[in-house]
């Protein structure tokens, strides 16, 4: 069990210079991330969700504004914060535990940390290929690879990037339970990133539903329903109306 | 070669009886036969080691009358999988092998000394082999330190212009300018600029393989894509390690294409520096030969090149099927 980290992100705006133009992606972004909160992100496609949690994680600094953990404001990267990337990105010379053990490998405490690397891969439901090799492996299979890559590190603010993306959706739920689950265990401040307004609401505390490109925040939703969710429940089912209605798609669910 | 082991596997598995190997039959009874004809038919002309030929080939067909009845047991039918493959190929060769011997020693169409019976080649390889022998030992001992060096100092030197701004701003414009130079332009200055004719190789056949090795070192280490390095960055990574344990490998394909290319171009200056200044190695051995007109010899040392250089290629397939058995559908050699 770690301590959640809290991440504070004040008037975070960002924008990338595509051919010569300047693309603003994040607007005056403000929230703030309690200790051990679970928060998804939740909007259309390439309004900028990866290149928030990109901000978070230390990969790159913001245009303008601030991104504070636990009052530090994040210059580099660490890996307390880490990131499952939407794309797995698993290096394909390494074998399945060869990429889980990287963070361990990187930071010098492979010896130390040997059983956490097999009790995660066995979390994901991957001990028994954690010989096999990247093109080996199935997609979902992949994700899971880099979920478990990511859970090594003990992070303190997880982030996930659309993590069960590539999911059927059988796995997909048995997976949603499982991040839920670890999540109750160890104890570290999600931010979740998702297409899947059902899937926010069964996992978050919290839903921030962002704009079209550049994102703002257009709501920030408490979901108080008690784990384990339903997804019949009538709270969720009213919530998911909202947030549709927020994102232009009422009629359309 | 997987493919047909597996299917071979299949079969087996199937019905315990070996499939026939009718090709194998065939050669070996061909391989009789051509020692029969190089024994019993006189040759045109006074040749030696006629008899050891015919010898040979009986060998050849023994061994293959040998493999046929092997073959016939299911068990280790599947073993000998490799053989039955070249089945044709043992067939033409004894046929190949018939019709020099036929045109060359028997009837003596082919005009000489220019064309060289069977015998003759066969007889370089019994009476001049210690010659033949010491040519190959130095021949490797020349070129494996240089192209080693080479391919070391490249690998380095392509990584860290791959990697350091700094030294890809100053070392681009150069290897632009000067790696597309065939090394053995060099030729005039190196064995002015060495005191011995060996030194002079060695630089030269290292500069043939630096600058292939260097090129592909480098634009595999540029080309490797920024999402690996942002997954090992938010692990901890240190600059040494995103060098080491994903630049590397991540470039690794792309270097061993150098690296290919660089034997190649370390082999052709090679037979150039041993044919111009180096007084020993196989192109000497050529050289010399021709001089003679003993075109026997030279062709004998042409096919002993042929078999070191593709022992070395070989070698380096092994090897780059070893280390990057990770990716999929290499190509075989
Ligand atoms: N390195 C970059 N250079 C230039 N533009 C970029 C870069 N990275 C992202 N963008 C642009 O920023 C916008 C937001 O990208 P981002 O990846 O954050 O979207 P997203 O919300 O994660 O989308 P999706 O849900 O489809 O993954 C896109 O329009 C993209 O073109
Ligand atoms: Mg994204």
């Amino acid at each position: 069990m770690v301590n959640g980290a809290r991440l504070e992100v004040r008037g975070v705006s960002h924008a990338f210079t595509l051919e010569k133009r300047l693309l603003p992606v994040l607007e005056a972004i403000d929230f703030t991330a309690e200790p051990g909160e679970f928060v998804a992100l939740l909007g259309p496609s390439g309004c900028g969700k990866s290149t928030l949690l990109r901000l978070a994680a230390g990969l790159e600094p913001p245009t303008t504004g601030q991104l504070l953990v636990d009052g530090a404001e994040i210059s580099g990267t660490d890996p307390s914060r880490t990131i499952m990337f939407q794309d797995p990105t698993l290096f394909p010379w390494r074998t399945v535990r060869g990429n889980a053990q990287l963070g361990p490998e990187a930071r010098g405490t492979l010896r130390a940390d040997a059983g956490r690397i097999d009790e995660v891969l066995s979390l994901v439901g991957l001990a028994s290929f954690a010989d096999a090799l990247p093109h080996q492996l199935s997609g979902g299979m992949a994700q899971r690879a880099a979920l478990a890559r990511a859970l090594v590190n003990q992070p303190r603010l997880l982030m996930l990037d659309e993590p069960l993306g590539k999911l059927d959706s059988l796995t997909r739920l048995a997976m949603q339970k499982e991040l839920v689950a670890l999540w109750e265990r160890e104890g570290f401040t999600a931010l979740l990133v998702t297409h899947d307004v059902e899937e926010a609401l069964l996992l978050a505390d919290r839903v921030l539903v962002l704009s079209d490109r550049p994102a703002r925040i257009r709501a920030d939703i408490r979901v108080g329903q008690p784990r384990p969710r339903r997804r019949d429940d009538p709270g969720l089912v009213a919530l998911r109306e909202e947030i549709l209605g927020l994102l232009g798609m009422a009629e359309a669910a | 070669m997987s493919a047909t082991v597996l299917s071979a596997g299949i079969a087996g598995s199937r019905s315990r009886a070996a499939p026939a190997w009718p090709v194998g039959w065939i050669a070996a009874v061909a391989w009789f036969g051509i020692a029969a004809l190089i024994m019993v038919w006189p040759d045109a002309d006074d040749l030696g080691r006629t008899p050891l030929l015919a010898a040979v080939a009986t060998g050849f067909g023994g061994v293959i009358l040998l493999l046929a009845l092997l073959s016939t047991s299911p068990r280790l039918a599947p073993r000998l999988e490799p053989f039955r493959a070249a089945g044709p190929w043992l067939l033409v060769l004894a046929l190949a092998l018939g019709a020099w011997e036929l045109v060359t020693a028997k009837l003596d169409l082919l005009p000489r000394p220019f064309f060289v019976a069977p015998q003759s080649l066969l007889e370089v390889f019994t009476d001049d082999w210690p010659r033949l022998s010491d040519s190959v030992w130095n021949s490797l001992l020349l070129v494996l330190p240089g192209y080693a060096l080479g391919a070391a100092i490249g690998f380095l030197f392509g990584i860290a212009m791959g990697w350091s701004r700094l030294v890809g701003y100053w070392a681009h414009p150069v290897v632009r300018l000067i790696g597309p130079l065939p090394a053995t332009a060099w030729l005039p200055i190196a064995f002015f600029a060495f005191s011995s004719s060996h030194g002079a190789s060695t630089f030269l056949i290292a500069l043939a393989s630096f600058f292939p090795v260097t090129v592909l070192t480098w634009s595999g280490v540029s080309s490797v894509s920024k999402a690996y390095y942002d997954v090992a960055r938010t692990m901890g990574a240190s600059p040494w390690f995103l060098v080491r344990k994903v630049a590397v490998p991540a470039a690794m394909p792309s270097v061993f294409v150098g690296l290919f290319m660089g034997l190649g171009a370390s082999f052709s200056v090679l037979v150039v520096a041993e044919m111009m200044g180096v007084k020993s190695g196989l192109g000497w051995y050529m050289q010399w030969a021709q001089g003679w007109a003993a075109y026997a010899n030279m062709y004998a040392a042409l096919l002993v090149m042929a078999l070191m250089c593709s022992g070395a290629v070989t070698l380096l397939f092994y090897l780059r099927d070893r280390l990057l058995s990770w990716q999929k559908g290499l190509v075989r050699w």
